[in-house]
């Protein structure tokens, strides 16, 4: 071809072969270097917390795994207090992820919408100032009058949480938009709707997938904080019952089964982004062997 | 075709004071004409452009494209941003089929338009990329298929080829010529290399230091077509050079004299 590029794809000599893949080998033991040092780390803290729960603190106040892993055998193969405990996930995953999802469309709509108008943001701004200012998680105790200590409750305050963490994002995202882009496409023949949806909306993107991360932990956060407030079922329930009664390993045991869920939450989140965000450079070195 | 009678822009400066960036500018520019505009950085060349394209409205002065005042974006005008413009989020031929598919194409029609042209272009075999895989040189070749798939009667360029290396731009000048040549489009060619503006242009317009108004116009009598590599060794290209230079060299002088001042 005639112009300034290397195809790609061309024919590499056979000791370039070989050196990547000698490269290659290096990566995967550093690799394993890394997961393994990881391992060590993990058995090193329950081991010696294990240890000092046995001969040194009381595991009363401060529990110690052996007993959190027999709770949460319990839990899984038994029951809880308040039924099985698939039940008390399903409900805290439904509060949450309703949550977050009508906390992210409306956070994004509403965020879109102002970054484009500026009159109507330098209107609004004094108001989102402030209600960003409010200790949100406090609006927990208030839901769970307005709305009973059903789900709805739950589901309002993972909203709150969620919709002002995606807002800002999707706000700043819209706002940011490269003039040079908005007029090369109106000269293209754009109208303003297109320039919204093929301009406006993908370069906001990175943005609001950057806060969708937090804002599933935050959706957690508001479902458990609102079963805390009062619920009949959920996994905060559990918590707050294991507090009620003393029984520090339930708390732990709690708290591991929402810390996997939250992992699995941003494992899908991190998929969709990978999906959505294909158009950009892979990430400085992520899958890149170095020669 | 284009018409800039008395055309002043001025915008309002950081400091709360008025710049003006162009000033009582006129050029006239026929269809199928290339002129080419030449000036020192900063003195008003991307906002002349802006004012023909509809971007901008002028403060005073007229302006009108196909006998018409420009109000919104006139019909068939493209424009060659001096920025990258393509989008990072689509394929080179996605790119390329933004222009049909905003006007009403149909998917697989803007496509197919699209396709034409990204060969035209010479990126065959690159339809499927996205702009980060590209080379600058690339990523210009998308932005000229993405403007000409509209088939524009008006071609604005904005110092298209000033990022590139000295091999790729004449790369691209050749490349130019021979997409624009027979399509009768008027071409406004913007850039600060003289070289650049007499291998392509019919006529050069000078502009002078900011704000920017047309201080000369000369005529390039080189024969069509011209071999861009080729027609910068002849000796009436260099007479042409010697000429223009000695109009636009005291604006740079102006210029280079302002910018010390102020780092001063
Ligand atoms: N939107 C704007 N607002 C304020 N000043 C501007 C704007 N656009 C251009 N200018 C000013 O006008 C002058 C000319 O700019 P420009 O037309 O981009 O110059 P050139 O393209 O010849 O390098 C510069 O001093 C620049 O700072
Ligand atoms: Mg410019």
């Amino acid at each position: 071809m005639s112009h300034d590029v290397a195809l790609p794809g061309a024919a590499a000599p056979i000791d370039e072969d070989l050196a990547v893949s000698s490269a290659r080998a290096a990566v995967r033991r550093r690799k394993l270097t890394v997961t393994g040092v990881r391992l060590l780390l993990v058995a090193v803290w329950l081991g010696s917390w294990e240890l000092s729960a046995t001969y040194l603190i009381d595991p009363f106040y401060y529990s110690k795994p052996s007993a959190i892993w027999g709770k949460l055998v319990a839990w899984f193969t038994q029951t809880t207090a308040f039924g099985s405990i698939w039940t008390q996930i399903s409900y805290t995953l439904q509060e949450a992820v309703a949550g977050f999802a009508l906390g992210g469309v409306a956070g994004v709509l509403l965020g879109i919408v102002l970054g484009r108008s500026r009159f109507v943001a330098d209107v609004l701004a004094p108001f989102i100032k402030a209600a960003n200012a409010i200790p949100r998680i406090v609006l927990a105790s208030l839901f769970v009058i307005w709305f009973g200590l059903g789900m709805s409750s739950k589901i309002a305050t993972a909203f709150i949480l969620v919709f002002f963490a995606v807002f800002f994002n999707a706000f700043q995202g819209a706002r940011e938009v490269d003039r040079g882009l908005v007029n090369n496409a109106r000269i293209l023949g754009a109208g303003r709707a297109q320039i919204l949806w093929t301009i406006v909306v993908p370069s906001a993107t990175s943005w609001i997938l950057a806060s969708l991360h937090s804002a599933f932990g935050f959706a957690i956060i508001g479902a458990v904080v609102g079963e805390y407030s009062g619920a009949d079922k959920g996994l905060g329930l559990l918590i707050n019952n294991a507090q009620g009664t003393f029984d520090s390993a339930g708390i732990y045991a709690g708290m591991i089964i929402i810390t996997v869920i939250a992992l699995v939450a941003e494992w899908l989140l991190t998929l969709l982004e990978r999906r959505l965000l294909r158009w950009r450079p892979a990430a400085s070195g992520s899958h890149d062997v170095q020669i | 075709m284009i018409e800039l009678v008395g055309a002043t822009k001025r915008f309002r400066s950081a400091s709360g004071g008025v710049h003006t960036a162009v000033r009582d500018l006129d050029l006239t520019v026929a269809a199928g004409e290339f002129v080419a505009v030449v000036g020192p950085t900063g003195c008003g060349k991307s906002t002349t452009l802006s004012l023909v394209s509809g971007l901008e409205p002028p403060s005073h002065g007229r302006v009108a494209v196909n006998g018409r005042e420009v109000t919104g974006i006139p019909d068939g005008v493209g424009y060659m941003f001096q920025a990258d413009a393509v989008l990072p989020w689509r394929t080179v031929l996605d790119n390329v089929a933004l222009g049909p598919r905003y006007r009403g194409a149909t998917t697989s029609d803007a496509r197919d338009r699209a396709r034409d042209w990204v060969g035209r272009v010479g990126l065959g075999g690159f339809e499927d990329y996205y702009p980060h895989q590209l080379s600058g040189g690339m990523r210009k070749r998308v932005a000229l298929a993405q403007t000409l798939v509209n088939e524009p009667r008006i071609l604005l360029m904005d110092e298209p080829f000033s990022a590139l290396d000295v091999q790729t731009r004449g790369l691209m000048q050749a490349e130019l010529l021979r997409l624009w040549s027979g399509t009768g489009a008027a071409v406004v060619f913007v850039t600060h290399d003289l070289e650049e503006a007499l291998v392509l242009a019919d006529r050069v317009a000078v502009m002078t230091a900011g704000p920017a108004t047309v201080k000369q116009v000369f005529d390039v009598r080189l024969p069509r077509p011209r071999d861009a590599e080729e027609i910068r060794l002849t000796s009436d290209f260099l007479d042409v050079y010697r000429e223009v230079w000695e109009s636009l060299r005291e604006e740079v002088q102006i210029t280079r004299e302002r910018m010390s001042g102020r780092v001063a």
